[in-house]
Formats: C-alpha cells, sequence, structure tokens
C-alpha cells in the first residue's frame, strides 16, 4: 500500500511540473507568435492528435509492442548470459570481454546492418531494441550476482548447498536491487531501439509517423508523436519502478519510516 | 529442560572419543608478496560433546582454523579427521555461527531460520514447528514474521544460532559469534549458550578474542599466537557446571583469567601496566 500511496504522490509532483512548461510555452507561443513549422502551441499540438487519434494510437501500439517484446527478450537474455558468465571462466573471458568491446560502438550505427541482415519487417526492430538494451541488464545482472557477502557463500557451503541452490536463494535475490537499476535503464534503451528501427526502415510506428510528418514539414505531427514517445517511455519506466517496488520490499530503498527494534 | 529433550532429539553416548583430530596442519596463503603462513603446525583433538575454546589476538589464524575444520578452506599439509575419517568438504551435521548474523534481508525470521534444512533438501513440514521451538527458546517467539531488519544485533544473533542448532547439529563451530554485540547482550547470549550446551551438549569449538568469555563458556582453551598462527597452550578448565555469571568473580575464575593473561602478556600480545 505505502508503494501506491508513494506512486501517486510521485505522479501528482510530474503532473504539476508538466502542467506549469504547458503553461508557459502556450503563453510564450501566443506572445511571440514564432511560424507553426518552428514551434506549434500545445494546444495546436492537441487539436492535432485529436484530428486522427486512431492514426497517432495504431502507430504508439506498433512501437510499444517492440519496445516490450524488446525488453522482454533483452532480460531473458540478459539473466542468461549473466548467470553462465558468473558461474563460467571461459563464458567470462568471451562473451563478456566481446559484450564489453561492443558496447563501445556506437550501437545505433549497426542499425542499417539488422535491415541487411532481417529484413525491414518487425525482427530487425527487435533485434536493435535487444542490442541497445541487453548491455545495462548483463553488466548490472553481473555486477549483483558477484556482490555477495562471501560469508553468505560460506553459510550455504556449510550446510552442503549445491551450486544450483546458491545462486537461486542466494545470489539471485541478493542481485534483484541491482538488476532493476539494469532493467531501469535497458527499458528506455528497448524503447530507442525501436523507434531507430523505425527510422531505418519502417513503414509503422512512432519513428516512421515521425519521418514522414517530417518530410511534409507537418511540424505538429512531429510534436503530437514525441509527445506520445515521452508518456509511453515515462509509463515503461514507472511500470518497471512498480515492479521493483513488488519485488524488494526488503529492500533498503523501499523500507520507508520503518525502524528496527532495540 | 525436559522441553529441551524433546528439541533435541539425538541422544548420543558419553564416549570421551576424539570427534576432530588435527595433525600437525599446516595453511598456507599465496599472497603478491609470496606464499604466508596463516596455520603453522596445529595438533589439536576435540572430543566428542566437549565444549572448547580458541583464544587468540587478531590474525593469530583462529577463524582460518575454525574454516578449515568446517571444510570451508582448503587445507596447504597435515590432515584434519572427524571421527576418525578425513574431511572432504563441509561435514554433514555440522552447524555454523559466524562473526555477523549473515541473515537474508529477503527472507523472515522463520525462513531465515529453515534456510538450512533447505540446503540439505528436507521438507519444510519436518522442520517449521523445531524450527518455531528454537525461536520460542531463544525469546524470539512473536518475531518469527519479522524481517531481520526490524530486530536488534542481539536478537539478529539469537536467530543465526536458531538456524545453526536447526538441524541437530553434533559440531557447532562458533566464529566470534558475540563479538560485534554491547556487552550485557554478550553476557546474556553467553548464558543462554551455557545452558544449550548442558541441556544438549554438542561439540562446540567456539572462536574468541574475549579471554572471560572463554573461561565462562570452555571446557578447555585453546591459546593461538600469530606470525604464524599457532597454538601455544591448551588450558583445561575446571569450574563447576552448570556456572552463573557470577563465576567469574570467584578465585578460580580469576586464577585461570590471570593465567591467560600472563601467557599472551610474555607473548607480547597483551601489554601489562
Amino acid at each position: 500500500m505505502r508503494a501506491i500511496w508513494r506512486s501517486t504522490q510521485e505522479l501528482r509532483a510530474i503532473a504539476l511540473v508538466l502542467a506549469a512548461t504547458l503553461i508557459l510555452w502556450e503563453a510564450g507561443v501566443r506572445i511571440f507568435q514564432p511560424p507553426a513549422i518552428i514551434l506549434p502551441a500545445p494546444s495546436a499540438i492537441f487539436s492535432e492528435f485529436l484530428g486522427a487519434p486512431g492514426y497517432f494510437l495504431r502507430h504508439s501500439g506498433i512501437t510499444l509492442y517492440t519496445t516490450v517484446l524488446g525488453f522482454g527478450l533483452s532480460i531473458v537474455l540478459g539473466l542468461t548470459l549473466a548467470v553462465g558468465i558468473v558461474h563460467s571462466k571461459l563464458l567470462e573471458r568471451t562473451v563478456y570481454t566481446l559484450l564489453v568491446a561492443l558496447n563501445s560502438v556506437p550501437k545505433v550505427a549497426l542499425a542499417p546492418l539488422f535491415v541487411i541482415w532481417m529484413g525491414t519487417g518487425l525482427e530487425p526492430k527487435v533485434a536493435i531494441a535487444v542490442m541497445l538494451a541487453l548491455f545495462s541488464v548483463v553488466i548490472d545482472t553481473v555486477l549483483g550476482l558477484r556482490s555477495v557477502d562471501p560469508e553468505m557463500i560460506n553459510l550455504a557451503k556449510a550446510s552442503r548447498a549445491s551450486t544450483f541452490a546458491i545462486l537461486k536463494k542466494i545470489r539471485l535475490p541478493n542481485a534483484l536491487p541491482s538488476i532493476f537499476a539494469g532493467l531501469k535503464v535497458a527499458i528506455s534503451f528497448a524503447l530507442v531501439g525501436a523507434i531507430v528501427g523505425e527510422f531505418v526502415a519502417g513503414a509503422e510506428g512512432l519513428g516512421f509517423a515521425i519521418l514522414t510528418a517530417q518530410g511534409q514539414f507537418d511540424t505538429p505531427r512531429v510534436f503530437v508523436s514525441l509527445v506520445l514517445l515521452g508518456i509511453m517511455g515515462t509509463v515503461l519506466f514507472y511500470a518497471v519502478e512498480f515492479a521493483e517496488r513488488l519485488a524488494l520490499p526488503w529492500h533498503v530503498s523501499q523500507r520507508g519510516g520503518e525502524r528496527a527494534a532495540h | 529442560m525436559s522441553a529441551v529433550a524433546k528439541l533435541m532429539p539425538a541422544q548420543r553416548p558419553a564416549t570421551p572419543e576424539r570427534y576432530v583430530s588435527i595433525e600437525k596442519l599446516d595453511k598456507v596463503y599465496a599472497s603478491p608478496k609470496g606464499p604466508v603462513a596463516a596455520l603453522s603446525g596445529i595438533d589439536l583433538d576435540i572430543r566428542d560433546r566437549e565444549f572448547v575454546s580458541i583464544l587468540g589476538p587478531s590474525g593469530c589464524g583462529k577463524s582460518t582454523l575454525l574454516k578449515c575444520i568446517a571444510g570451508l578452506e582448503p587445507i596447504s599439509r597435515g590432515t584434519i579427521a572427524l571421527r576418525g575419517r578425513p574431511l572432504a568438504g563441509p561435514p554433514e551435521r555440522m552447524g555454523m555461527v559466524f562473526q555477523r548474523d549473515v541473515l537474508l534481508d529477503w527472507r523472515t525470521i522463520l525462513d531465515n531460520v529453515l534456510i538450512n534444512a533447505e540446503f540439505q533438501g528436507i521438507a519444510r513440514a519436518k522442520v517449521e514447528g523445531r524450527a518455531r521451538q528454537l525461536l520460542a527458546r531463544f525469546g524470539l517467539a512473536g518475531y518469527e514474521d519479522r524481517h531481520p531488519w526490524e530486530l536488534s544485533g542481539g536478537m539478529r544473533q539469537r536467530a543465526a544460532i536458531c538456524r545453526a542448532l536447526l538441524c541437530d547439529p553434533e559440531l557447532l563451530l562458533m566464529d566470534e559469534p558475540f563479538g560485534a554485540l554491547d556487552a550485557m547482550t554478550r553476557d546474556d547470549l553467553n548464558v543462554e549458550l551455557a545452558r544449550i550446551w548442558q541441556d544438549t551438549r554438542k561439540t562446540v569449538v567456539f572462536v574468541t578474542h574475549g579471554i572471560a568469555e572463554a573461561i565462562f563458556l570452555s571446557d578447555r582453551v585453546v591459546m593461538m599466537d600469530r606470525n604464524p598462527g599457532r597454538v601455544v597452550e591448551i588450558v583445561d578448565i575446571d569450574l563447576p557446571r552448570p556456572r552463573p555469571l557470577s563465576i567469574r568473580e570467584t578465585p578460580e575464575f580469576g586464577r585461570y583469567a590471570t593465567h591467560i593473561r600472563h601467557l599472551f602478556a610474555s607473548l607480547g600480545i597483551l601489554k601489562e601496566g
């Protein structure tokens, strides 16, 4: 309950900041009257959305689907890789080293390659989202799995625990705060990946909508897409944070006002 | 007494046999500056049902020795045998208490106590009653569903002792378990540990740097020196049991304490004056 209460408090703060920004923006546009092609007023953007809500929502849905699919795949792949890396010197030296090397390449630049390999359907977009999101999942999960109190491992070994039991009952729960830190970064990267994919080879999605609107110098339409992207990114981030609160009621960051008994 | 007897079902014959035999044990660590001798030429027999303290300054390898007995640290030379059989990894029916309580924050107190059974593949239903009884025995009734961070240091360490006792170990290894507690809580837990030992007669190896604590609890006190870690003397403590805390003010107790202090002083570990 506390988690839900705190989220509504946070939501209220966000709404307040957003409302203030919109009012300033609207007032600024009405006073200085820049051409609509440079900066449309919020009211113009809103009426643009109301003009074709189906169009925008359909493209949003497609981008959302790509993002969530890429995010989900990067969790599955990332956790598996991280567990492998922590338990195998060989995987650490090969996969981990390769991942770190790959991460220093600007990955967005690899996007066209995926289109050549996979065509222009859903697959290359999901693949690009995974490529962008995977790294932070792996890095933070590896970090979490490794930063275990050695005495906890001794405790388990003294009870003749198996490696799998140690992973399941000690390493993974202990790594959860770190894993969620990685997931919060990954969800944003997955969205970036989906948009990049749609830029490079898209016939649908918000990335495509932005690109076509740009071709027609339809600035309000670009802004509607951007606003929808912003909302989507925020909602996705808070969804991950909400999942974190549900999963980690025991963690220091979630304990709130509770005090130890003395 | 009777409730505890039910709690601790394993009744073993009162034979003075050697439970742990350590012979010519060396433990050498590799370090960037070359090998470091942590333990050198340790010879030590621990009898069945005996309470032995290992006492020494920090860096004398007493915790390392305990981890060797636990099968958690490989040894470099010599042998450790349990009932005559060479040690290969952590033995069955061993319980261990660490300096920090190492309770898992994501588990309730009851689930923390039960984790040892989970690791050993024992069904929860079989041991949950016993876990609750142990917690009650250690004054933690009503805290079963709390999380570790809601408890004080003393309560947490009690829970850690319950966890070690859950599977009714024959051998209880304790690594400075009360070192991080305040003096009053420490006295309290000393009395409780002495009572538990009196009732269940487990073989206990208790690592400490507290002289009074070692004398109060033990049948024998093994004194160690450092660089390299080695046994310098073993003192038999012939004080009657059960021992009340006030035994620490008796002349006999004082003589043991003086003897131990003088020995450490002669080694340059304690300075007198």
